[in-house]
């Protein structure tokens, strides 16, 4: 069900591609540390991770304006940092605090910066579909070349909502780009148990809209895929489908160690392609950066989310009198 | 003041007219809500007048349009979504509960989801069990959502443009039966009616009835009916579900010292049963007789008359419970 289109690499600005760097590596770390954090019972609830996936939520957002519109999913922490998210609020948000992206009331499942672009990320699985579809009406409406993103992975392409709005986006000529992660799984089934036909290009094209297969571990392609689709969509040519195959290294969520319905050859196969590894041997090999230069900004990166722990402890939770505040506006 | 008569849906229609002239923002979608209309009339002209980018036919898909209106409503929009008959409103939910009703509260108040739901209820045309329901409970169980009920042209209208002009997201039901029977005055001159309001219908003092959307008119012709045995019943109209104004439904009850409330509903665990329980606890002390519930019964809607009106509130049974209240209190 694999077939990865034929995409012209673009050609991405030194500073840029730095950026991109940044990004994964802060999505990498971010994952990592809330792992950290959940293990030490220095958060509430569960978090679904997706170390392994960073080159897509970073693929994608850095071909995005800042006002072009992301929705997120449960398993959204890259989005919001591809978008441009600071970890800081992100961390308090995750542990439950007052100084958290939304004060406490979303939690680890609903971190958003709307400022950003950033409509939610939701617990119903394909449930940011429909927002993405509208937010793109919006768009299309203000006449400004903004476009809107809807992030989903390889089980909520299985939901109706995703058929329904892509009729209407193909039908209105909606700037919206759905954008597939397909990590193998949904949940602990394997995706080719679940999804029927050749493949969501096929069911894209069937919709009436183009899509592009790429290797979701490999940056550089994911962004250049998205620039193109972006860049139909804001000339109004309408809705595209982008797929990228990639793969989450922990489990389905914190709780599950990911290896019951995995095998080690599986799971090291796409360790061997990890999507970080393969990007920092592009950067040395193209002269952006130095191994020293690497090295220093991983242990910046690490050293941020250490100071964001230690801040997010120490923040206050929210004062009981706001449970009441937000539900109406 | 110069008012004509209107039916209930040319006052839907003349707020729906108003507000999209008003606010460049607002727009209708929904199945043949555009050329053709809608299927009840309400949007006749407003295709026409405003054209198919503010008044949109969409394909049959409302967890996909409703779903769309929402991401409309975060970016700016107000979406109005048509949802021809209530009983469809379950293919949206989703979208309606998990989304347009908690997403301010999930980012900590920093989105706003202005959109009006417009949903039809109600039995009475032999339209089979899936188009002849009464849902508006549901929603009134789901915070962050604001419900309206309205029983008159003039309610209807005045409390249209204020949901039209709300910054939450609010479900706004229309009794179907009342569309082309119940005429009423409505003013020539601009009025919009603050939602949290009852409505007294009729003023009395020895039992109150409560009563919303088109369960107030048998509800006037039963009070009409106790008049002439020398009852005098109040009849008020909440109006809108949330917020609900308590304090009007327990200081009638204050005065009276009993009440039966009628709803289209079903009965159990429905708006009969919180009405009943904000009396129970506002106007204990003053309450001679336990309140009466009557709602739809609590069976899915028949389709042969006589079955289906046995199932849905009318002036006799309106009358019999007032009388077996005002027995209860003679014990
Ligand atoms: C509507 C709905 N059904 C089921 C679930 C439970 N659930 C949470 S994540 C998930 C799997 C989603 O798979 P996929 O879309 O591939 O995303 P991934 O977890 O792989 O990132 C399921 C079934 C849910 N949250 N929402
Ligand atoms: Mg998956």
């Amino acid at each position: 069900m694999e077939r990865l289109s034929q995409i012209a690499e673009v050609v991405v600005d030194r500073d840029t591609m730095i950026e991109m760097y940044h990004r994964m590596l802060l999505a990498r770390a971010f994952e990592e540390t809330v792992f950290d954090v959940y293990r030490r019972g220095w958060m509430p609830g569960l978090a679904h991770l997706a170390d392994g996936q960073e080159a897509v939520p970073v693929g994608v957002c850095m071909a995005l304006r800042p006002d072009d519109t992301i929705t997120s999913t449960h398993r959204g922490h890259g989005h919001i940092i591809g978008k441009g998210g600071q970890v800081e609020p992100m961390m308090a948000e995750v542990m439950g605090k007052a100084t958290g992206y939304c004060r406490g009331k979303g939690g680890e499942m609903h971190i958003a910066d709307v400022k950003l672009g950033i409509l939610g990320a939701n617990g119903i699985v394909g449930g940011g579909i429909g927002i993405a579809a509208g937010s793109a009406f919006t768009a299309k409406r203000e006449g400004k070349g903004r476009v809107s993103v809807a992030f989903f992975g390889d089980g909520a392409i299985n939901q109706g909502i995703w058929y329904e709005t892509a009729n209407m986006a193909v039908l209105w000529k909606l700037p919206l780009i759905y954008v597939c992660e397909n990590n193998q799984y949904t949940e602990y089934t394997n995706y080719r148990k679940l999804q029927a036909g050749e493949g969501l290009v096929a069911r894209a094209e069937a919709m009436g809209m183009p899509g592009l297969e790429v290797d979701g571990n490999d940056v550089l392609a994911v962004y250049s895929a998205t620039l193109e689709m972006v860049e139909r969509a804001r000339r109004g040519e309408g809705p595209s489908m982008l797929v990228c195959h990639t793969f989450r290294y922990g489990g389905h969520h914190v709780g599950d160690p990911g290896t019951k319905y995995r095998t080690k050859e599986e799971i090291e196969e796409w360790k061997a392609k990890d999507p970080i590894v393969r990007f920092e041997k592009v950067l040395v090999e193209r002269g952006v950066l130095s191994p020293g230069d690497i090295e220093e900004m991983h242990s910046k990166v690490e050293k941020r989310l250490a100071a964001a722990v230690e801040a997010g402890r120490n923040a206050p939770y929210p004062d009981v009198s706001e449970v009441t505040e937000h539900v109406y506006a | 003041m110069s008012t004509r008569e209107l039916t209930f849906a040319q006052a839907i229609r003349e707020a729906l007219d108003e507000e999209l002239a008003r606010d460049p923002n607002l727009f209708i979608l929904g199945e043949d809500v555009g050329a053709w209309g809608g299927v009840f009339r309400c949007t006749e002209g407003l295709y026409e007048k405003y054209g198919p980018d503010r008044v949109i036919d969409t394909p049959l898909s409302e967890e996909g349009f409703v779903g769309l209106a929402v991401g409309a409503a975060m970016t700016g929009m107000h979406p109005v979504p048509e949802i021809m008959f209530g009983d469809f409103i379950t293919l949206a939910m989703d979208q309606i509960v998990n989304q347009a009703a908690k997403m301010r509260y999930m980012t900590g108040g920093q989105v706003k989801v202005p959109i009006t739901f417009r949903a039809t209820m109600g039995a009475g045309r032999s339209s089979g069990a899936q188009h002849s329901q009464s849902w508006h409970a549901w929603f009134a169980h789901v915070p962050g959502l604001k419900v309206v009920v309205p029983s008159t042209p003039y309610d209807a209208k005045g409390l249209l443009k204020t949901a039209l002009r709300e910054p939450n997201p609010v479900v706004f039901f229309e009794d179907k039966v009342m569309y082309a029977k119940i005429k009423g005055p409505v003013p020539e001159e601009e009025y919009t009616i603050p939602f949290g309001k009852a409505d007294i219908k009729r003023e009395g003092s020895d039992i109150t009835l409560v009563a919303l959307s088109r369960m107030v008119h048998p509800t006037l012709a039963a009070a009409e009916m106790l008049a002439k045995e020398g009852i005098s019943a109040e009849v008020i109209d909440p109006r809108t579900l949330t917020p609900l104004d308590e304090e009007t439904l327990i200081q009638s009850v204050c005065k009276t010292g009993g009440a039966v409330i009628v709803d289209e509903g079903y009965n159990r665990f429905g708006v009969t049963a919180e009405l009943a329980a904000v009396i129970a606890y506002g106007a204990f002390d003053y309450l001679d007789a336990p309140v009466e519930r009557l709602g739809a019964m609590d069976v899915p809607i028949p389709f042969s008359p006589p079955l289906e009106f046995t199932t849905i509130p009318d002036e006799q049974k309106i009358v019999e419970r007032v009388h077996k209240v005002l027995e209860g209190r003679r014990r």
